[in-house]
């Protein structure tokens, strides 16, 4: 979640090595309750493999758990999925960089629930009767047309890996607020080590590791997220003394001026098109393909801005860091050297609350990166196995070759993630996990128009997603790497998120040219019928 | 946990104007030039936040009222 929040953040001064230089003493206590922790969800990754025992040779069973998800395991799964220890880290961050702009992953995730409840137990439906296991798999079975069901595919996996190394930022900033470094490469040996560790679990656990792990880590950032919320304001005098900190500047949006939506049209249509895409990601269908039933997803649609709250109180977390002046302090100085704004969050913590719960905190925050880390992987696997390997390589796999072969790509999606992240600036992942936002909205019509329409045609939902995809990489290299584009038409300037308007232009080309190519070349055959899609 | 599986039956394959309450979500969060603002302050909380704040809480709201009118 919160592709964009680094709308204004992405130039924050993100030093290309981060976490090398930390000289900062070492928090023993803190360190020693976020190992213990980081113990205690290892076994528990790996004696998932035994809850609700399934044959693990299946996909379904290792990739989706079996579908045996109730309400409250599924509220875990995809809360643990969708809002992430990157978010946790980065929407503070941007508040306490840039201010009220951060705060559109609200109304963002206020959106995002109504189109849960509309769209999603339809798709659950649907390939709970075909035994889908990816939205590829769906667009392959509705419009029947492989090439449609590869774009989808890759453009899923495409989007998911750089969101998995920026998860490994947000573990890479609590380690370093432990003041656990070292120079060169030997900073990243513990991230490594963690690494390994999910890496393992999930191989042998499939998504049960996730979605066990996941009711811990939840439970322990529910606990310190109420934690800051009132600890802090105690501390400092109020709400109202901590408000009174923030410059004006950053407190509300600039009001635009003459001839533009400014700073509101950017707002909206962040938040909005941020919502459309959320739940077209890979690691999210399949969060939503696990639950056993379309009342479970249904259930959590109502249930789930739980978490959102938490999200809003977490942005809050930013504004007191700029009131209690962390960055000034010099025990932070090198911390904030290292990881620029997003060292706000755990510089908080370690200023206002003893070395034990910090350790309770920063394991939140370091566990918060594993779980979505997992999930996205295993997503890449399937996509990876069943719509590219099975459907162009190896066309009659075993089922037991199909798992293996998705264990396998499991690890290598994951050490490729931390490749590039120990490799490669960090800023560079930013920018591929924007761009992964404006890509993976394309695929709204095929999928989630899909669940309700088969009047598109295949080949124009092709060409509308390709349109889609070049002007929306066009427009962020335009906005210079930024997902903002300052869209001028007539004398006006409607400056907002380059996904939303390009997923319009995609739905646009896609209408036209759908009558053209039925008129020329008919249509494919559908293999779901409407009957599939409820209960 | 595991619920009851495909023994339910109800309006859901089709619209039900319970879904209309959705609408108010959308128009809440959309509506920016409405809610950037300082006042009224709730406990010290500008306006900008609390607005929001309150719309998750009232979204669920609503989401559960459609779930209970639509599923039933």
């Amino acid at each position: 979640m919160c592709r964009a929040t680094d709308a204004n953040g992405a130039k924050s001064k993100q030093k290309e090595n981060i976490g090398r230089d930390a000289v900062q003493e070492v928090n023993w206590v803190a360190l020693t309750i976020f190992i213990l922790l980081f113990i205690l969800i290892t076994i528990l990754g790996f004696i998932a493999a035994n809850w609700r025992k399934g044959d693990l040779d299946l996909l379904h069973e290792w990739g989706l758990g079996g579908r045996r998800f109730g309400t409250v395991i599924t509220w875990f799964l995809i809360g643990g999925d969708l809002y992430t220890a990157y978010t946790f880290i980065a929407v503070p961050a941007l508040a306490f960089g840039a201010g009220a702009i951060a705060f559109f992953a609200v109304p963002y995730t206020i959106m995002i629930y109504p189109i849960l409840f509309l769209v999603f137990p339809r798709l659950w439906h649907v390939c709970h009767k075909h035994q889908y296991i990816t939205a590829a798999d769906f667009v392959r079975g509705r419009f029947g047309n492989r090439w449609l069901a590869l774009a989808t595919a890759i453009t899923g996996i495409v989007a998911t890996l750089p969101y998995i190394a920026l998860q490994l930022v947000g573990l890479q900033v609590v380690i370093g607020g432990m003041g656990v470094g070292g120079t060169g490469y030997a900073a990243d040996v513990p991230l490594v080590i963690a690494f390994v560790i999910l890496a393992a679990f999930t191989y042998t656990s499939g998504l049960r590791a996730p979605a066990s792990i996941a009711i811990v880590k939840d439970l322990l950032i529910y606990i310190t997220a109420f934690a800051v919320v009132i600890v802090v304001p105690i501390q400092l005098g109020g709400f109202g003394n901590i408000f009174a900190k923030v410059p004006p500047a950053k407190l509300l949006l600039a009001v635009p001026g003459p001839n533009t939506t400014g700073a509101y049209g950017i707002y909206a249509t962040l938040a909005l098109g941020s919502a459309l895409a959320l739940f077209l990601y890979p690691h999210s269908v399949t969060g939503i393909l696990a639950a056993s039933s379309g009342h479970a997803v249904r259930r959590n649609a109502a249930l789930l801005p739980g978490y959102s709250f938490m999200l809003g109180l977490l942005a809050l977390v930013g504004f007191f860091a700029i009131a209690t002046g962390v960055s000034g302090l010099p025990e932070f100085v090198d911390g904030f050297k290292s990881f620029g704004n997003s060292f706000a969050v755990p510089a908080l913590f370690l200023h206002s609350f003893p070395s034990w719960f910090v350790g309770i905190a920063f394991a939140a925050i370091g566990i918060g990166a594993l779980v979505p880390a997992a999930i996205m992987s295993i997503a890449a696997a399937n996509l990876y196995t069943r719509n590219i390997h099975r459907e162009f390589i190896n066309r009659n796999p075993t089922d037991k070759q199909e798992s293996q072969m998705a264990k396998w790509v499991s690890l290598i999606v994951k050490f490729g993630a931390l490749a590039f992240i120990v490799f490669v600036p960090q800023q560079y992942a930013i920018y591929l996990q924007l761009l992964g936002g404006i890509w993976i909205i394309q695929t709204v019509p095929s999928v989630m128009l899909g669940v309700y329409t088969r009047w598109f045609n295949d080949w124009a939902l092709l060409i509308g997603w390709a349109v889609g995809i070049v002007a929306g990489t066009w427009m962020f290299i335009a906005a210079n790497l930024t997902p903002n584009f300052p869209l001028a038409i007539g004398g006006y300037t409607f400056p907002g998120y380059s996904a939303l308007y390009t997923v319009i232009l995609n739905l646009v080309v896609t209408i036209v040219l759908t009558p053209l190519f039925n008129a020329v070349g008919g249509r494919r055959r559908d293999a779901t019928v409407a009957a599939d899609y409820f209960a | 946990m595991n619920e009851p599986r495909n023994n339910r039956h109800g309006a859901r394959s089709g619209w039900s104007w319970w879904y209309l309450l959705f609408v108010a979500q959308f128009v809440a969060s959309l509506w920016v030039s409405f809610y950037n603002r300082a006042d009224p302050t709730w406990i010290g909380i500008p306006f900008f936040y609390w607005y929001q704040m309150l719309w998750v809480i009232i979204g669920a709201i609503l989401t559960a009222i459609v779930y209970f009118a639509t599923d039933a």
